[in-house]
């Protein structure tokens, strides 16, 4: 056989050639220098102009459970028949957006989707602080909230236990369990990026705070090694736990008996659903963020594209799981779960549920079209859209499932008081000043990981470093 | 400066991760046991370089998911079935699926406890101190550059002769780094 042949490649033709991540050919140093600049220097007018309505609304929240907490659970709406009312909405809808976050760092690393590391601090950081927001509900819900550590399996003055048979114990596993398996995932993933705000410090605060919290980091290969491991296992284990919330949170409506909850599509259904929310949020996040903090090399058209691809998808599924319901409602021949299913959808609430399939599944459609979802105005609206409908699905399934009863004489209606409202208001203003500090104090993008993608990275590329002919 | 300090190594900087990849090589293949390369985020292929073997987090992991399991099973076993056992709704005392649940969650918590203190186990970490932290052109490492660092320790380590190796390699910055 002879040395070489005289085959010649063709180069690829323009539509195959990937496009770069990281545009403009940006070296690694300019990501340092553009991303950690969001977290230096004088602290920007828009920054102030976001937080200070964000923190009055976060002390409303306070004022709001300070208020229940001393009064006591009534002054929320739930009451008979609707014993769950907005607490278990507002709980379902920030946990199911926080499901956008877990996915972007873990499923979409296990896939290997390299666009993931411009976007996945922001969402991971999204999921913790839409878990926290959630997990107020539940805690304050249970009326003596002093008594709140009764949910765990600590011995208590009565000896008993906690009753596993029941899908809120499970709850209380999963809920916790995602909260701090997502906050150590956040983490780790931080620990290099804190060792480059370390490096950069100019004061002598900022230098001891990122060196304490960035462990004595060196960058050191036999580091990296371990570390890439653990981040590959921590990826591995939040897959399926992601994956197990939002089937857990089904659960405390499916293993009841009620028409409308009792199906078995409910696990799958929500998790799409909650991806599905997520990306929403992720996507009104950061849209007006790529833009305020110049990032838009970083935070390409190609990821919004992306994003908005997933979102038609999740929505498109979550579209299907409302015709499977529908269809099962008919096809089961039960007569309450019949009942149910035409009354959410032409009953007292008719207007939540043509709310919910107009936001979830009609406008999503839009981003078949490419032109649609290179709009940025209208993609970030649509993403608002796509969490007014998930919390009116929320709605829908609580609220129509429980306010007319198998018995008439049982038959009510569901009205929030302005408490309700008030808390779940403020729960937004606890999750923007959260976002806000983040963003202030924090590396916003994964800048090493982002570093990692660049051509630049790649010792096998002339970027790289790379001479012809080399192994 | 009362006593001289004892030098810590030698550091040699690099520009590209190709170039500081095949110094790895290099120094790997000379049966350097004390080095290290630093660099501002994982390179592909840089552990066959350097002759590392597979990480041992896994095993820090899987040990911690098999106890969160068992713990998990036998808690909620020992709990509602042998503590305390009340009836609910006909249903047994323990059943295994009714159990599942938490167990599985508390073999993810427990497993990315283990992944997580086996990598900071394995990596010394954290700690406060490092002399290549005082060093002036390292804080480089988490920005745009890479090093390739020997440490006197090493068996092999001579002043000269390392040094000259290391210039083989293509480095233009070699210095000495003080512990």
């Amino acid at each position: 056989m002879a040395e070489q042949t005289n085959l010649k490649l063709a180069p690829p033709p323009r539509s195959l050639e990937r496009i770069p991540l990281v545009q403009n050919n940006r070296s690694i140093g300019w990501i340092s220098d553009q991303i950690a600049q969001i977290a230096e220097g004088k602290t920007p007018m828009w920054w102030w102009l976001a937080f200070i309505p964000s923190i009055l609304l976060a002390t409303m929240l306070f004022v709001m459970l300070a208020y229940l907490v001393s009064t006591g659970v009534g002054v929320w709406g739930p009451g008979h028949p609707v014993m769950w009312g907005w607490a278990i909405i507002n709980f379902v809808w920030w946990i199911g957006i926080g499901h956008a976050g877990t996915l972007i760092s873990a499923i979409l690393f296990l896939l290997r989707q390299k666009w993931r590391t411009a976007v996945n601090r922001a969402a991971e950081a999204m999921t913790i602080f839409a878990v926290m927001c959630a997990g107020i509900f539940p805690v304050v819900h249970i009326g003596r909230v002093w008594f709140g550590y009764w949910l765990f399996p600590l011995p208590n003055s009565n000896s008993i236990w906690p009753q596993f048979r029941s899908p809120l114990m499970w709850d209380v596993f999963a809920v916790s369990t995602y909260f701090t398996v997502s906050a150590l995932f956040w983490y780790i993933g931080l620990v290099p990026d804190l060792a480059v705000m370390r490096d950069r410090a100019k004061t002598k605060i900022r230098k001891f705070a990122y060196g304490l919290f960035s462990l004595g980091w060196t960058g050191s290969n036999r580091h990296w090694s371990n570390y890439e491991k653990a981040y590959l296992i921590l990826a591995g284990l939040s897959t399926p736990l992601v994956l197990s919330v939002h089937s857990i949170v089904s659960l405390d409506f499916a293993v009841s008996q009620l028409p409308g909850w009792h199906t078995t599509i409910f696990p799958p259904y929500f998790v799409a659903g909650a991806v599905f929310s997520g990306f929403g949020m992720v996507l009104t996040l950061l849209i007006p963020l790529r833009t305020i903090c110049k990032l838009e090399d970083v935070i390409t058209m190609r990821h919004i594209d992306l994003m908005c691809k997933v979102t038609l998808a999740t929505g498109s599924i979550v579209g299907y799981a409302y015709g499977m319901e529908f269809f099962i409602a008919w096809y089961g021949g039960n007569p309450f779960e019949r009942t149910i299913f035409m009354n959410r959808a032409f009953g007292t609430f008719w207007w939540g549920y043509w709310t919910m399939i107009a936001c979830n599944v009609v406008f999503p459609q839009l981003f078949w079209i490419k032109k649609f979802r290179h709009n940025l105005l209208l993609v970030w609206i649509l993403s608002i859209f796509v969490n007014i409908g998930m919390w009116f699905e929320r709605f829908e399934i609580v609220v129509t499932s429980l306010y007319r009863d198998f018995i008439p004489a049982n038959w009510g209606y569901f009205r929030p008081t302005w408490v309700d409202i008030a808390t779940y208001m403020g729960t937004f203003g606890l999750f923007f000043t959260l976002f806000l500090l983040f963003l202030r104090f924090l590396p916003v993008i994964a800048i090493s990981e982002v570093k990692g993608v660049t051509p630049q990275a790649d010792p096998h590329h002339p970027l790289g470093g790379a001479k012809g002919g080399h192994h | 400066m009362s006593a001289t300090p004892r030098p810590y190594g030698v550091i040699a900087e690099f520009d590209t991760p190709a170039d500081v990849m095949h110094a790895a090589e290099k120094i790997r293949d000379s049966g350097f046991l004390n080095w290290d390369v630093f660099t501002p985020f994982p390179i592909h292929g840089m552990d066959n370089a350097m002759g590392l073997k597979n990480s041992k987090v896994g095993w820090f992991s899987f040990v911690g998911g098999v106890t969160g399991y068992t713990l998990g099973m036998v808690m909620i076993w020992w709990m509602n079935a042998v503590d305390y056992p009340i009836v609910v709704g006909g249903k047994p005392m323990f059943s295994p699926f009714g159990a599942f649940p938490p167990s599985y969650e508390l073999t993810i918590l427990l497993g990315s406890f283990g992944a997580i203190a086996g990598m900071l186990f394995l990596n010394r970490l954290p700690r406060l101190h490092h002399p290549l932290l005082k060093h002036g052109r390292f804080r480089l490492a988490t920005h745009d550059k890479f090093f390739l660092v020997i440490e006197t320790t090493d068996p092999k380590y001579s002043e000269t002769e390392t040094r000259k190796l290391l210039e083989s390699t293509g480095s233009k910055r070699i210095e000495i780094v003080e512990e």
